[in-house]
């Protein structure tokens, strides 16, 4: 086992740990903190999909996020006031099940993410950068000057929605839906990474020239790419909405964007794990600094610009060495 | 709906197109000459304006306080250029992203450390307040219209700082070649802290002179700091004549979005729905505008490079 590999296996460790010892230590508020952690690093990995693995910076990742949150948000409001989404062409009901709600967000953000990177893939570097942070300022304003889904104030949800068999309720059985599909996704991104998309999508990011001259297509790797990584952290706004039980057009704020960008470079770059441990880590900074002093995003700051000038690789570049870092 | 009232809104777009060229011209610069990507040209704004509103509020001058923002933003600029932002020009764009996103959260929330969380007031001078008459009947208030004269001021004098004197042709030299020029014998280091801090300075004189018809506060510069960068996309990144060009577009596009589109979708919805769907697209006429732009000219309409 190499050094990454076993940092990993103790980034999951403390992931089942930490919640079970606050389950018997009766801390129900560390394993709420533990699941927003979670589902900021399911956001995230689904960012690092389009950013480590296809160097897309994309600074408009809350969009995929925020739509997410509002595919649950819109649908527990009309199945809370039992009034239908539309009646025609069909009639088309909203509901308080957890996987049709997942089912929905995955869809609408991929659907978003595949538009938006038709759109943004024709330009390159800091118009790419630009182009994305438009578009999340594009769906910000939307939901702020809707009136239908409360507009600048969000949707309130009274009961978090249900999971066949669970108690979601109970916030060690919500942690634990969180987990397990972080999990499947962590190995979703393994199996992606390995697999010929993964490897052409890698040299798409490095050499786009070569990868074209063997007959593959650079923008359509990258779409679906974007397609991918853009499901996931809608996939993440869902959860994060039912964390909560509240949606607004915070979620869609470009400084969202950012915080989701922050966890990954936290962690480090391109790596399985990084999103995972920088997440983690953030929360952890937030909830520790934020405590002491009010004024703790100075020391975020300086904690983050300390990472970038000297620790290219993250946590995990700090613990597993460098040699697999993105380049 | 009366040509007035839209001579009026033509003037507001020209003087909110204006204040985001300030913005915007130092963003351009600092991207063409070192290619850098700041996020924290927001603060900069902010600086000068919290700046311009300790100075007034201490003197009483409107004209010290702004020369006050001028000085406190460019050195601050060039404090930070020392500090940091020059270990970033060799990074990539995702360092240079997240780097300038830390400079802004520790920016932001020192000011709220000094300052605290409520909005400090800065009042327009007494010569320049009440409207002015201009030709056609049109009443406008004399401090916007006297924006709008500065700012194509400002812009006359940067065109001319660049195309007429050294320091221009050294900015143009180091946006064309920065090896060549360094080989030369310019001092490159110099020169970018330099266009650093005249950037800076820019940035900090617009938050002062919209300090004053809006109020000074911590998180004032982001929104107005993404409207530029959406102006320095549209023009082309590195262009200065596309910025002053796209920021006029942005501020009209903006501007009379905001009344032409719901009074657009009143032809064919009924009036009450039609005011919620034109200003929900007017919030986001220019991000469209922007896309627009984009896929037509993946590098801006004065865009050269990428």
């Amino acid at each position: 086992m190499n050094r990454e590999a076993l940092f990993n296996t103790a980034v999951l460790a403390l992931l089942v740990a930490v919640p079970t010892w606050a389950l018997w230590a009766d801390e129900p508020f560390t394993i709420t903190l533990a699941t927003r952690a979670v589902i900021f690093a399911l956001a995230a990995v689904g960012l690092n999909i389009a950013l480590g693995l296809g160097g897309l910076v994309s600074l408009g990742h809350a969009v995929y996020f925020g739509i997410g949150g509002y595919a649950m948000g819109i649908l527990a409001h009309h199945a809370q006031s039992y009034t239908p989404l539309m009646e025609w062409p069909f009639l088309f009901e909203g509901t308080k099940s957890m996987p049709v709600i997942w089912l929905a967000a995955v869809l609408a953000s991929a659907l978003a993410a595949l538009l938006i990177g038709l759109l943004s893939l024709r330009t390159a570097g800091v118009y790419f950068i630009m182009i994305t942070l438009a578009f999340g300022q594009m769906a910000y304003f939307f939901t702020i000057s809707w009136p239908a889904y409360g507009g600048e104030d969000g949707l309130s949800i009274y009961v978090r929605n249900g999971f066949p068999g669970l108690n979601t309720l109970v916030p060690i059985q919500f942690y634990g839906i969180c987990l397990a599909l972080l999990c499947v996704v962590l190995w979703l991104n393994w199996r992606l990474a390995k697999s010929p998309f993964g490897l052409a999508l890698g040299a798409a990011r490095q050499v786009p020239q070569r990868v074209e001259t063997v007959g593959l297509d650079p923008m359509r790797l990258k779409l679906v790419a974007l397609v991918i990584s853009g499901a996931i952290t809608g996939l993440a706004g869902a959860l994060f909405a039912d964390l909560n039980r509240f949606v607004s057009p915070t979620m869609f704020s470009w400084q969202m964007s950012g915080e989701i960008m922050i966890f990954i470079i936290l962690g480090g770059v391109g790596r399985l794990f990084g999103p995972v441990a920088g997440a983690a880590l953030y929360v952890l900074l937030e909830h520790l600094l934020g405590g002491i002093n009010e004024h703790w995003q100075i020391f975020l700051g300086a904690a983050l610009l300390f990472v970038v000038l000297f620790g290219r690789g993250g946590l995990v570049g700090l613990v597993a060495g460098r040699e697999q870092a993105h380049d | 709906m009366s040509a007035l009232l839209i001579a009026e809104q033509v003037l507001n777009g020209l003087q909110f197109g204006v204040m985001l060229f300030l913005m915007a011209a130092g963003l351009t610069l600092i991207f063409g000459v070192m290619g850098l990507i700041n996020l924290a040209h927001g603060s900069l704004y902010m600086i000068g304006a919290f700046a311009a509103a300790a100075v007034a509020g201490a003197t009483g001058s409107f004209l010290l306080a702004l020369l006050a923002a001028l000085v406190a933003a460019a050195l601050a600029g060039a404090l930070v250029e020392l500090a940091i932002i020059r270990r970033l020009y060799n990074k990539d764009h995702l360092d240079q992203v997240l780097a300038t996103f830390a400079l802004i959260l520790i920016f932001s929330e020192g000011t709220r450390w000094l300052f605290g969380s409520f909005p400090l007031y800065l009042d327009t001078p007494d010569w320049l307040s009440g409207p002015v008459r201009l030709p056609g009947g049109v009443l406008y208030p004399a401090y916007r219209l006297a924006l709008i004269v500065f700012g194509f001021a400002v812009a006359a004098g940067l065109w001319l700082l660049i195309t007429r004197t050294r320091l221009g042709i050294k900015i143009r030299a180091g946006e064309n070649d920065r090896e060549m020029i360094a080989a030369l014998g310019v001092d490159i280091t110099r020169l970018y802290t330099l266009v650093f801090a005249l950037g800076a300075g820019l940035a900090g004189l617009a938050g002062a002179l919209v300090g004053a018809i809006q109020s000074v506060q911590v998180g004032m510069g982001e929104p107005v700091l993404i409207l530029a960068f959406v102006v320095i996309v549209i023009g082309g990144i590195g262009s200065i004549g596309g910025a002053l060009v796209a920021a006029l577009l942005v501020g009209l596009t903006d501007t009379l979005g905001g009344i032409f589109l719901p009074e657009a979708f009143k032809l064919f919805m009924d009036p009450a729905k039609a005011t919620t769907v034109g200003s929900a697209f007017a919030s986001m006429a220019i991000y469209i505008l922007m896309a627009a732009v984009l896929v037509w000219r993946p590098t801006g309409l004065f865009g050269a490079r990428g």
